[in-house]
């Protein structure tokens, strides 16, 4: 991890990544087929199509509003689409399961905003994590234990955290709380990470860091990630979806969608100008 | 050998010793205590009981119950219709006599058998707790909407209690019995053999609760205090925790009423109501929400206060009950041990958390 964060000094100074080898012979994971969503006659989603394929790094972007965060919620369980169906592996449809019935068939979710259990250490958040087993009967079997597993310190070796596991998880930055809850999720070994904004709120430092984290983690498992950052983005991105009311505007690696005049108008243009009016001040 | 039978004990040394010289105090409470007080004491022991079900649910789980009378009275109804069914003898009790039912309605059948009506004085409340936990958690009703819907099951349950008065005994309650199995509540060997049950129901209530909160299920719970959603997307359904727990501290609430009824001889609804009901939960705030073992002392000071402070002024209980509550939640808001905690920490000069250090008491 040292010489990692040696190496991430200059984040934006980072070359722009070529996607990793197009990923278009990998098999889709988990697709979204036709998903809307309607909040009392809004809606957020309309007609929204969406593939994952295996070991893809997959960025959603879009202006705000666009329905992201709400595609994040429906494959996840926590908002019902009001019609279309998520597909995991080409069969379960997760829209008719509950949101940790989901959880435990290997889907992560990650919010905005760091969600560890303050009250607990970090070795308690990540044995939380870490059982296969949910039920209460087995779990009343299994004591709060005084070990580290090599999982866990494999886990906390990669998310920067080594040593750490006995600090309660509420005093930790908030950088070190979202990359405590990321490895939270992998220790659950899912096949697919749902990201929103994971590096809202870093420092540079720590968003190249989170950004090293992803590819890492996409070795093993899909992930989607929802972001508004652009620069972060452009580093990191293999895929890029761009969502725009509730619809999918484009769909491509990024060097295509920043030469699509639509995105360029509804989205990265409107981003020109704002960077152009930050940069003259 | 002693030392061999400590290890029964969990924990450090210093916390065996500590534990089996509070045993022993404990057991040895009948040599220095008038019969009395020694009633009394059961009394405070019993009720503790309760508080550690209460403990378990709010402490750890975050989930405030305003309505345990009624899991309390339910238990004591339980065995209070046994003693009542056995003081009657062959005619029927005589409050429905004066009600005018001349034949024992049907569901007062069963209580004429202790073992049965001992199961059902634990099995009722748990499986209204249950009932009520199921419907509730699962739904996602949580928070102040759960403790208001406690409170209007209180009301229920209490107005169902006044109005069948020849099903119930009504505002009078259930009274009359003087003996269990042929021994008289009076006599000082009943009085020191029930100590002994009830202590012995303590200590096993505190190891139960003690065993979930240490297990991985305590953590689920803890954490589905802190982060619902957070357990929800581990794969972990916290309504299911909530409830299990939730159940779990209506049986012990049940047990509590069943050992309270021993002792005191009556039970009415006045004492499952909406004041007694905020009572208990004083008990676990004054004690230390969160540690088990803080509940037990908070229900033995409060209720051996309310004895005293009754005995020398009986009109300032409920004064004093009120001033205290607000008194604990602006200057002690985790009790008497995280007030122990402190005073410990500035001697030894410990750094960590406050809750560190009281969850390690568990």
């Amino acid at each position: 991890m040292q010489s990692f964060a040696k190496k991430v000094d200059h984040k934006l100074s980072l070359p722009m990544r070529h996607p990793v080898s197009e990923t278009k012979t990998s098999p889709v994971i988990l697709s979204a087929e036709n998903i809307s969503v309607s909040f009392g006659g809004f809606m957020a989603v309309r007609g929204m199509n969406l593939a994952l394929r295996k070991h893809e790094l997959h960025f959603l972007i879009g202006p705000n509003g666009a329905g992201k965060t709400t595609m994040l919620d429906v494959i996840c369980g926590k908002t019902k689409a009001s019609s279309g169906k998520v597909l995991l592996g080409g069969e379960v449809d997760l829209t008719r399961k509950r949101d940790y019935e989901i959880a435990s068939l290997g889907i992560g979710r990650k919010f905005q905003a760091p969600s560890v259990f303050p009250n607990l250490t970090v070795q308690e958040n990540l044995e939380l994590a870490a059982d296969r087993n949910r039920s209460i009967f087995h779990t009343l079997r299994l004591r709060r234990s005084d070990t580290v597993t090599p999982k866990m310190l494999g886990i906390l070796e990669q998310i920067g955290l080594p040593g750490r596991e006995g600090e309660r998880a509420g005093s930790l930055s908030h950088g070190e709380k979202q990359w405590l809850e990321i490895g939270m999720l992998l220790l659950q070994k899912p096949s697919v990470l749902l990201l929103d904004e994971p590096v809202a709120g870093m420092t540079d430092d720590e968003t190249v860091k989170t950004g090293e984290l992803l590819k890492e983690i996409a070795k093993t498992c899909s992930v989607v990630v929802v972001e508004h950052d652009m620069e972060f983005v452009r580093s990191f991105a293999a895929k890029v979806t761009v969502m725009h009311e509730g619809q999918l505007l484009k769909e491509g690696s990024m060097a295509e969608i920043q030469h699509d005049p639509r995105v360029a108008e509804v989205y990265l243009g409107k981003r020109r100008e704002d960077h152009a009016a930050a940069s003259s001040h | 050998m002693i030392m061999n039978w400590m290890k029964l004990i969990p924990g450090s040394r210093t916390r065996r010793i500590v534990w089996a010289v509070l045993i022993l105090l404990l057991c040895m409470a009948p040599l220095f205590m008038t019969p009395f007080r020694l009633g009394l004491f059961t009394k405070f022991i019993a009720l503790a009981i309760l508080a550690v079900g209460l403990d378990l649910i709010w402490g750890y789980g975050g989930i405030l119950s305003l309505g345990h009378g009624v899991f309390f009275g339910l238990g004591a109804y339980a065995i209070a219709m046994y003693l009542k069914l056995e003081a009657s003898g062959s005619s029927i009790p005589d409050f429905m006599s004066w009600s005018g039912i001349n034949a024992l309605p049907f569901f007062w059948e069963p209580f004429r058998y202790f073992p049965v009506a001992f199961l059902l004085g634990i099995l009722i409340p748990a499986a209204l707790a249950l009932i009520l936990g199921y419907f509730t958690f699962r739904n996602r009703i949580v928070g102040v909407y759960f403790t208001i819907l406690t409170q209007a099951l209180v009301m229920i349950v209490v107005t169902l209690f006044v109005g069948k008065q020849e099903w119930t005994g009504g505002t009078n309650g259930l009274t009359g019995y003087r003996d269990i199995f042929g021994f008289a509540f009076q006599d000082s060997g009943t009085k020191i053999a029930l100590y002994f049950i009830t202590l012995a129901a303590l200590i096993i209530a505190y190891l139960l609760c003690r065993y979930i909160v240490n297990s991985r299920a305590g953590q689920v719970l803890e954490a589905s205090r802190d982060g619902e959603n957070r357990v929800r997307f581990l794969g972990y359904d916290p309504s299911r925790f909530k409830t299990f727990a939730f159940t779990v501290s209506g049986a012990l609430a049940g047990l509590s009423g069943m050992l309270f009824v021993l002792q005191v001889g009556i039970i009415s609804p006045s004492m499952m109501g909406i004041v007694p009901s905020i009572e208990m939960v004083l008990w676990v705030a004054l004690g230390g929400r969160g540690t088990l073992i803080g509940a037990i002392i908070g229900a033995v000071v409060l209720n051996a206060a309310k004895t005293g402070i009754s005995e020398a002024y009986p009109e300032g209980w409920l004064l004093v009950l009120g001033g205290l509550f607000v008194a604990v939640v602006v200057l002690m808001p985790s009790g008497l041990t995280g007030l122990w905690n402190r005073i410990v920490r500035i001697f030894y000069r410990q750094g960590g958390s406050e809750h560190a250090v009281i969850r390690k008491e568990g």
